[in-house]
C-alpha cells in the first residue's frame, strides 16, 4: 500500500512557544479520506499548513510522496505545493475574475500552456457541476456554488492530495451533504483527501478515518470512526 | 513558459498600470523630466567638445617682432622658427596686413580705429604647431629669441573652457543623479502600491503553486514599462528641442560648430532608453524584493 504522507515524532512550537503539535506519527495512504477532528487550538490547520510545507516542524520529520518536506530547496516548493489542491472556509476565490478564469489561473501560475487550460478547466468545473456558471463572478453565485469553484480549482491540475480546511464552515446543512458526496466523489477518482472540519454530523455519517487531536496530540485515530464528543 | 504566461504576464502589467493610473503618470514624468535633462547635457557636452577641437585645431602661437628689426633680420629669424623641435608651420604676417586683419573682424566697429595716427600693430609670425600640447613649449622656446617683443597662444581660451565644461558636467551629473534616485524611489512606490492592492491574489498564487519569478515578473514588468515609456518621452522631447535649436543656431550663429550628424546623436537616444528601462528594473526589484515576500 502506498503511502502518501508520513508524519515522524513531528513537534512544532511557536514563537509564542505554544505547542501546537507533540510529537506526532501519522501515515496517510494513498486514497485516503481523513477526518481531521478535535477542537480549536488543537493543531488541525497546523498539520495542514506544514503538509503544504507554508511552516518548517520545530522537531520531526514530514515525507510527501516520497520527498522530504523539511528538506526542500525553497526553489522546489512551488513545485511540491501543485501536488497539493488547497479548499478553505473562505474560499479565497479571485472575485475581479469569472469562475472560468479562476479555474484555469490554477493552471496558468503553472505555467500551462493554453491549448491545456481551454481543455481541463471545463473538465474541472464539469465535475463539480458548474459548467453553466462558468461566466460568472464569485459574488454571483451562492456559498455552495462559491465553494465547488473552489473544489474545482483544486482539482484542476490532479493533484495527489486534497487538503481542505473547514471546507462546510460557512455552508447550510443542505449545502453540506451536497458538497460531500462531491468530496467522495472525488475521493473515489483516486485522490487522497484530509478534511479539518468540526461538522460531526458529517464525520458520523461518512465513516471514514478520523484522526482526532487534542492539545497537540493525536488522541484517537479509527478506521470509519466518529467525531466523538469530548474528545 | 508557454505562450499563456507571456500573455499573462503583460496582461497583468498594463492591468496593474491602468489601476495605478495617476502614480504611474507621475512616475513616467520624473523619469521624463530626468532624461530630458541627462540628454539636455549630453548633447550640451558632445558639442562643447566639438567647440573644443575645433578651437584646438585653430590653435596657434603670435609671435610679436621688436620694430626696429630690417628684412634680413625677419627671414633668419623666419628660419630659426621652422627648424625649431615641434613647429609645423610658420607664416609672416606683416604689420599692414596685421590691421587690414583687425578692421575686418572688426566689421561695423571700425570706426574706433579712425582716432589713431598710425598703425599700431607690429609685424608677427603666426606659428602653428604639430600638436596642442607643445605648444606651451614652443612658446617658451621663441620667447628667448633676439627680436622677439611678446609670444601669445590662445591656450587660456582653451583651459578656460576645459574649467566651464568641467562644471557643466559636474552640475548635470549630479542633478542627474538626485533625478535619477527620485525617479527610482516613485517607480518603487508605484510598485509596492501595486504589490499591496494584489496582495490576496499573491497569496492565492502561492498556494496555487506559482514559483517565486511567476509572481514577480508582472510587478519587474510593470517598473520597466514605466521606465522605457519615460525614457522613450524624453527622447523625443529632446529630438524635437534639439532640432529646434539647430535650426535657430544655423541662421544665428553659423560659425559655431553644432554636431547635428545621426550617427553621433544615437547613441546619446539609445542610452536613454537603456537608463530608462535600467531606472524601471532597479526601481521595481527593490519594491519586489521588500514587499514581495514569496
Amino acid at each position: 500500500m502506498c503511502v502518501v504522507v508520513r508524519f515522524y515524532n513531528v513537534t512544532k512550537i511557536y514563537k509564542n512557544n505554544s505547542v501546537a503539535l507533540n510529537n506526532v506519527t501519522l501515515h496517510i495512504k494513498k486514497g485516503e479520506f481523513i477526518f481531521l477532528v478535535g477542537p480549536s487550538g488543537a493543531g488541525k490547520t497546523t498539520l495542514t499548513r506544514l503538509i503544504f510545507r507554508e511552516d518548517l516542524p520545530t522537531r520531526g520529520q514530514i515525507v510527501f510522496n516520497g520527498k522530504n518536506v523539511v528538506r526542500l530547496r525553497p526553489g522546489e516548493i512551488p513545485f511540491h505545493r501543485r501536488k497539493i489542491g488547497m479548499v478553505f472556509q473562505d474560499f479565497r476565490l479571485l472575485p475581479q475574475r469569472t469562475i472560468y478564469d479562476n479555474v484555469a489561473f490554477a493552471l496558468q501560475v503553472t505555467g500551462a500552456s493554453n491549448h491545456w487550460i481551454k481543455k481541463l478547466a471545463p473538465e474541472a468545473l464539469k465535475v463539480v457541476g458548474l459548467e453553466g456558471k462558468a461566466k460568472m463572478y464569485p459574488e454571483q453565485l451562492s456559498g455552495g456554488e462559491q465553494q465547488r469553484a473552489c473544489i474545482a480549482r483544486a482539482i484542476v491540475n490532479n493533484p495527489l492530495l486534497l487538503i481542505a480546511d473547514e471546507p462546510t464552515g460557512n455552508l447550510d446543512p443542505g449545502t453540506s451533504r451536497e458538497l460531500m458526496k462531491l468530496f467522495q466523489e472525488i475521493n473515489g477518482r483516486g485522490t487522497t483527501i484530509i478534511m479539518a472540519t468540526h461538522a460531526w454530523d458529517i464525520v458520523d455519517s461518512m465513516k471514514k478515518r478520523v484522526v482526532a487531536l487534542s492539545g497537540g496530540k493525536v488522541v484517537r485515530d479509527e478506521e470509519s470512526g466518529v467525531y466523538g464528543h469530548g474528545a | 513558459m508557454g505562450h499563456s504566461a507571456a500573455g499573462y504576464y503583460f496582461k497583468e502589467a498594463v492591468n496593474s498600470l491602468v489601476r495605478n493610473n495617476w502614480l504611474s503618470l507621475a512616475s513616467v514624468g520624473v523619469v521624463t523630466v530626468s532624461l530630458f535633462i541627462l540628454g539636455c547635457f549630453l548633447l550640451a557636452a558632445i558639442n562643447t567638445s566639438a567647440f573644443i577641437n575645433t578651437l584646438e585645431s585653430m590653435l596657434e602661437i603670435n609671435v610679436f617682432l621688436e620694430s626696429n628689426l630690417n628684412k634680413s633680420e625677419i627671414n633668419h629669424l623666419k628660419e630659426q622658427l621652422k627648424f625649431l623641435p615641434g613647429v609645423s608651420e610658420v607664416e609672416f604676417v606683416s604689420r599692414e596686413k596685421a590691421l587690414e586683419n583687425m578692421l575686418t573682424s572688426l566689421g561695423n566697429e571700425k570706426d574706433i580705429t579712425e582716432n589713431l595716427d598710425e598703425n599700431p600693430l607690429p609685424d608677427s609670425f603666426r606659428v602653428k604647431t604639430k600638436s596642442v600640447e607643445l605648444a606651451p613649449q614652443v612658446a617658451a622656446n621663441i620667447y628667448k629669441f633676439n627680436g622677439v617683443s611678446n609670444v601669445i597662444y590662445g591656450q587660456e581660451v582653451v583651459e578656460r573652457l576645459l574649467i566651464v565644461t568641467r562644471w557643466i558636467r559636474i552640475t548635470s551629473l549630479t542633478s542627474v543623479v538626485v533625478l535619477g534616485l527620485a525617479a527610482v524611489f516613485l517607480i518603487s512606490t508605484t510598485i509596492r502600491v501595486s504589490v499591496f492592492s494584489r496582495r490576496k491574489e499573491i497569496g492565492i498564487m502561492k498556494f496555487l503553486g506559482a514559483t517565486n519569478w511567476f509572481v514577480r515578473f508582472p510587478f519587474l514588468l510593470e517598473g520597466v514599462v514605466l521606465g522605457f515609456s519615460g525614457a522613450l518621452l524624453a527622447s523625443i522631447i529632446v529630438y524635437l528641442v534639439y532640432t529646434i535649436i539647430i535650426d535657430k543656431i544655423a541662421v544665428t550663429m553659423p560659425f559655431l560648430p553644432i554636431v547635428g550628424q545621426m550617427d553621433k546623436l544615437a547613441p546619446v537616444y539609445l542610452g536613454l532608453l537603456v537608463l530608462g528601462l535600467l531606472i524601471g528594473a532597479a526601481g521595481s526589484s527593490i519594491s519586489v524584493h521588500r514587499f514581495l515576500k514569496v
